[in-house]
């Protein structure tokens, strides 16, 4: 046995050591010579190469070690998806879920009384991409759409607001629905193509669809003014009421958190219906979804047109939130977020990708020291999830019902 | 009484091959019908053309419903297939992985219900209602077909020939009046065998429904079927009842080629 454990040991070392060379070898150009253009010289800098090579070995050597004992893990539990995970357990618990969800409510009310201004401002984005999210998911996680262009229906409502407002006056509220209709529309009018698609071709057709939206706006000066974009849009108005920077900043809040209740309300009560039910069928199998007589090309408009009216929402919320849109609001990175946040916080689920928005927005604002390698910790933190929990940090889980002897049944 | 399906010289190619060549089937209300012919000689493909998989190339495709009137189903979406009363099972399985076993029949309510993306939000009366009845049913479909201990489980755990049985209830589920069922028994052991043998009898004398099979298992054909199709190249070789059949020199010369000596 420990003769076994031995020879694996030295296979991780050896493989490791091969890494760590391959490592210097890749990143000797980079690391180690610096032309020195002042003084005309060429640094060699050969103490980076050891870092290097300890500093990959070192990685390479847990990696393995631990992504082998993960797979040992794996062969212990022969029916890892039938026991819930850790958070689903106390999601499910109801002596800690209701008062963790008093305490979320109280703090989320008082909030913006508590912080100052700018934090206020930045849990408002933190809650925008929970609805963005929140709809993603129904194209993604549910219906099994990749939609790499989600940010263009995100982009359709705030231009619908500031263009309605510029040309006609039209105020917030008016522009609300008004927003979410035009970015719905857009959705169907998007998903009418790309019906026979799936999989790989329908991400590529969909980021294309994303990018053609930004630069559309970026050129066609006439109907949305270029690069320069829209200003001079008014925040959400109550009343009529006067409000300072800092009141218009908790209204906003309260605004999304109402917002964010109402998705969560309408998302979950859509998961468990009819029209929920045939989009999990499409994403399992199209065929034998049709085989039981849905309706495909109505499922998949559905799920487009219910996704992005989401994203028209927090478009309309967003233009009046910054009072100025442009193109450059809406770069494909912005797909990628949300999708990160679906992802992250695992399809399907809804309180997974409440934390998974939280995470992604809050995270990169507070540790702004670190901003220079953002992308590179969302790359990271991606790459580990995939490996170690590809359901995301809470996996979805299905509705079960218990059935009685007398014949009447009751939801768990 | 009328055939509730009449397949009339059916043709289909795929580029220059001929996988069907001028077929002609009837099943008749009430009777189990069966599809038999070595591997590769378009049953499956016999399958697909009537469910709405494939838009036949050639010949004319009705049904009858028992208490309707006689439609051409040629064109028709394979959704619009299943809402008309024909459901069918596929030879690989093709359940859903991922959702409940009840969920799994559930959406074999959908074509029968109408709940919309309204109803969903406000849940109304009348959708609460339907969705209460989309429950009862699938549990007492289930319940019929013997998985009702399981209805919570995700339907990717379930063993192979409960997982055949869950394709079927869910089928039945979309009530229909002729069930087609594409090698149900494939890798079932005997006794898992005996057991669909009386599913599928069960479902035709309790629900009325017509069964319509294509199988290998010749014991099951033989026992099952009043009537019997064989299918070989594309072509419908031989039909008749069980015992005629089995003595038809074509099909023995089809399954088990020419004696070259005699």
């Amino acid at each position: 046995m420990s003769n076994m454990y031995a020879t694996k040991y030295i296979e991780v070392l050896r493989q490791s050591f091969v890494i760590a060379l391959w490592f210097m070898f890749l990143t000797f150009p980079v690391m180690v010579i610096r032309v020195n253009t002042i003084e005309n010289v060429v640094e060699w800098r050969w103490m980076n190469i050891i870092y290097v090579g300890i500093g990959s070995f070192i990685i390479s050597f847990l990696w393995q070690h631990l992504s082998g004992r993960k797979a040992s893990d794996r062969k212990t539990i022969p029916n890892a998806d039938g026991i819930k995970s850790l958070g689903q357990r106390l999601l499910g618990e109801k002596r800690i879920a209701l008062p963790a969800a008093g305490i979320v409510s109280v703090f989320a009310l008082i909030f913006p009384f508590v912080f100052s201004i700018y934090q206020t401002n930045i849990m408002a984005t933190a809650l925008m991409y929970v609805v963005l999210g929140l709809g993603l998911n129904i194209v993604v996680g549910q219906a099994g759409l990749l939609n790499l262009g989600y940010v263009a229906f995100y982009a359709a409502g705030a231009y619908t607001y500031a263009l309605l407002h510029y040309h006609f006056g039209v105020g917030f509220w008016a522009a609300l629905p008004l927003g979410a209709l035009a970015a719905a529309v857009l959705g169907i009018l998007l998903a009418l193509p790309v019906l026979r698609l799936r999989g790989d071709y329908l991400a590529i057709v969909t980021l294309g669809f994303g990018e053609i939206t930004r630069i559309i706006l970026e050129n066609w000066n006439e109907f949305s003014f270029g690069p320069s974009g829209i200003s001079g849009i008014p925040r959400p108005g109550l009343f009529g009421i006067e409000m300072n920077i800092q009141e218009a900043t908790t209204y906003l809040y309260f605004l999304m958190i109402i917002l964010c209740i109402i998705t969560i309300f309408v998302v979950n009560r859509l998961q468990n219906s009819r029209i929920g039910r045939a989009l999990i069928a499409l994403r399992e199998d199209e065929i034998a979804c049709q085989a039981m007589g849905i309706n495909k090309t109505r499922v998949k408009l559905t799920a487009f047109a219910l996704g992005s009216t989401w994203a028209g929402l927090v478009g309309v919320i967003f233009a009046a939130k910054t009072t100025f849109v442009n193109p450059a609001s809406f770069t494909f990175l912005e797909s990628a977020m949300i999708l990160s946040i679906v992802v992250l916080g695992g399809m399907g689920s809804i309180t997974g990708i409440i934390i998974g928005a939280l995470i992604l927005i809050l995270l990169p604002e507070y540790l702004r020291a670190f901003s220079d390698y953002r992308m590179l910790l969302f790359g990271i933190i991606m790459v580990i999830m995939m490996i170690f929990r590809p359901q995301g940090i809470v996996s979805g889980i299905r509705r079960t019902y218990e059935f009685h002897l007398d014949g009447s049944e009751s939801k768990k | 009484m009328a055939p509730l399906l009449e397949v009339k010289q059916l043709s289909m190619n795929f580029g220059g091959l001929k996988a069907l060549d001028r077929v002609d089937l009837d099943c008749l209300p009430g009777e189990i019908t069966a599809l038999i012919g070595p591997n590769g000689a378009g049953k499956t493909t016999f399958f697909n053309c009537i469910t709405g998989i494939y838009a036949p190339t050639g010949g004319d495709i009705f049904i009858t419903p028992p208490d309707g009137v006689r439609e051409q189903i040629n064109d028709l979406n394979m959704y619009k297939v299943t809402q008309r009363g024909l459901a069918r099972t596929f030879q690989n399985i093709r359940i859903f992985p991922d959702m409940t076993v009840l969920e799994n029949v559930m959406i074999g309510r959908h074509c029968r219900t109408k709940a919309g993306i309204l109803g969903a939000i406000l849940r109304d009366r009348t959708t609460t209602a339907e969705e209460r009845a989309i429950v009862r049913r699938s549990y007492e479909t289930l319940e019929k077909i013997g998985l009702a201990d399981d209805v919570n489980m995700l339907a990717r755990n379930l063993p192979y020939g409960a997982q055949r049985r869950l394709e079927i209830a869910r089928a039945v589920a979309t009530d229909p009046f002729l069930l087609l069922l594409d090698e149900p028994a494939a890798g079932m052991n005997p006794q898992e065998t005996k057991e669909l043998e009386a599913l599928i009898v069960g479902l035709r004398d309790e629900r009325e429904i017509s069964i319509f099979l294509i199988e290998h298992d010749m014991r099951l054909v033989m026992s099952l079927s009043d009537r019997v199709y064989v299918m070989d190249y594309g072509e419908m070789i031989a039909r008749g009842t069980p015992q005629e059949i089995r003595k038809n020199p074509e099909v023995i010369k089809a399954y088990l080629g020419e004696d070259v000596g005699a």
